[in-house]
């Protein structure tokens, strides 16, 4: 970790970097935001922002659930039922004898009051309320560790079945035609979101993660033509909001999530206005 | 054309017995019996609900079904593996979102993952088959912005492109003109002279498949009668689906 330090000290001459907690951070936000990107380009074509909003709601009751069995620090309950929330939500999605917003929206609910309910017992919610906004400047070493392996992870994932799942994305039946296993790729998929969202939620918040998800993703939709250009784009656009949101909150003094959701929508509205313009 | 192709040999033939799809204790299809040759464009007609939908995705596997669908070589009665080609009726693509021609067909066909890295070698062979269609300019476009005629030619492409030995069409409910249609048709009349295989069409425009299809089968959960197109719009079945008043229109049509 020394080494990565005085790395980033002599590559980035700003007095900003001499403290450890802004280092780790951007190493953190360097991690999670490409990730962000590349996932939120097929949130978006599955029409899963719901979906993946829910998750993100879910890891209030995971986090419940580790304070009722004794493990109150660890993010391994959350995963666990984070990993089981979206398969479950898979299997109900498939049944689609409701309309499936509605099914999502009953979860995500009943989630979100368990969690609050069990976390408020005794009053004392508010050690919990930095779940909400998120606490990027409060990263490990060792948790920025396991950012680095979900992403080594996602990208290997990525290169090995993305193809597949833009294929079953499109059409299903086409895809099983194709030979393509199609609820496997639809249940893999949920459970790679479910681990990187919940791996990522203490640093950016439970309020603010389906926004890094989706906005970096619909401005890339505004500037590209075809599945390199998307993929460029969100990832540029991500990557950026995450960087910059990080340095103006520490100049200003606020919180960084919020920062980096205000940069995304600012991309967001010039990316808009620039698809307008040019018809 | 630079596509190589093979004669239908009318040799083959995929053969659908007692077939049989129940949801959630209602049944859907029940004793469906099909003979359907290389060659000839056989055409599933029926109203709304009669499981025309659930008819194909049980063919391609995609929902449990009773019955057998086999795949045989007349010749030698051998049972071999059966590849399917599909053409769908829509796919999950909206206008804004940035997906290619060789983007789409590439995430079927091939492993080079699309998001990366355009394989030129991919580019040129899905290029190549698309010019059998009159769409190889289409290569680039975005697939949301294409006219629904212009979708129909790329996802006949994407379904034949491996040489299938069973074309499954849902045939789109609108979005095609006339010219568009005519020139769909013209397709299907070329794949059943150049390629083995046999052709399945799920068609909701009664007027097109008189004048095309080989074999009409009337589907209502069951079969109800197939034949000719002539044999099927005279009989009794028919025009209890379809009423008497849109077989007349049709039969002053000719």
């Amino acid at each position: 970790m020394e080494l990565v330090y005085q790395v980033m000290e002599s590559l980035l001459p700003f007095s900003w970097i001499s403290f450890d907690f802004m280092k780790n951070a951007l190493l953190a936000v360097l991690l999670i935001t490409p990730l962000f990107g590349m996932l939120g380009t097929m949130i978006v074509s599955n029409h899963m922002a719901f979906f993946s909003d829910a998750l993100g709601h879910s890891a209030l009751t995971g986090i419940a659930a580790g304070v009722l069995l004794g493990v109150g620090g660890s993010s391994l309950p959350m995963l666990a039922f984070a990993v089981l929330f979206a398969l479950a939500l898979n299997k109900l999605r498939e049944r689609q004898t409701q309309n499936t917003d509605t099914i999502i929206s009953v979860c995500s609910s009943l989630s979100v009051a368990l969690g609050l309910a069990i976390l408020s017992r005794g009053g004392n919610f508010s050690e919990y309320s930095s779940l909400l906004v998120g606490d990027i400047l409060s990263i490990s070493p060792g948790e920025i560790g396991s950012l680095l392996l979900v992403f080594l992870g996602t990208l290997l994932f990525w290169l090995l079945a993305f193809n597949r799942l833009n294929a079953v994305s499109i059409n299903r039946s086409l895809a099983a035609s194709k030979g393509i296993r199609v609820r496997l790729m639809d249940n893999l998929f949920a459970v790679l979101i479910a681990c990187v969202v919940m791996l990522s939620i203490r640093w950016v918040g439970l309020l603010l993660i389906n926004a890094l998800l989706i906005l970096p993703v619909a401005s890339a939709r505004n500037m590209a033509a075809n599945m390199r250009e998307y993929h460029f784009f969100a990832v540029l656009f991500s990557v950026f909001s995450g960087v910059m949101g990080l340095l103006v909150s520490f100049y200003i003094n606020i919180a960084t999530g919020p920062m980096i959701v205000i940069i995304s929508a600012v991309i967001f509205f010039a990316t808009f206005l620039y698809r307008q313009a040019a018809g | 054309m630079t596509v190589p192709y093979r004669k239908p040999c009318g040799l083959h033939c995929v053969k659908v017995s007692h077939l049989g799809v129940e949801l959630d204790g209602q049944k859907i299809l029940e004793d469906i019996n099909l003979h359907i040759h290389c060659g000839k464009l056989n055409v599933i007609i029926g109203k709304n609900g009669a499981g025309k939908s659930t008819l194909v995705r049980a063919i391609l596997g995609e929902i449990p079904h009773t019955g057998s669908i086999e795949f045989k070589d007349i010749k030698d009665g051998k049972l071999r593996r059966m590849k399917i080609g599909y053409v769908p009726q829509k796919i999950n693509i909206d206008r804004e979102t940035p997906v290619s021609v060789y983007d789409m067909i590439a995430s079927y066909s091939s492993r080079t993952p699309v998001f990366l890295h355009r394989s030129r070698r991919e580019y040129e062979r899905i290029k190549k088959h698309l010019a059998v269609f009159e769409a190889e300019e289409l290569i680039d476009r975005q697939v949301g912005k294409l006219s629904g005629g212009e979708l129909q030619r790329v996802l006949l492409t994407m379904a034949v492109m491996d040489f299938p030995n069973l074309l499954i069409m849902d045939e789109p409910v609108s979005g095609i003109d006339k010219n568009g249609m005519e020139l769909f048709y013209d397709k299907i009349e070329y794949l059943k002279e150049h390629y083995d295989m046999a052709v399945i069409l799920i068609s909701h425009d009664l007027e097109y498949v008189r004048r095309y299809a080989d074999e009409v089968i009337l589907l209502d959960s069951r079969i109800l009668t197939r034949g000719t197109p002539q044999e099927v719009y005279a009989s009794r079945e028919f025009k209890n689906i379809f009423g008497n008043i849109a077989y007349e229109e049709k039969e002053g049509m000719l």
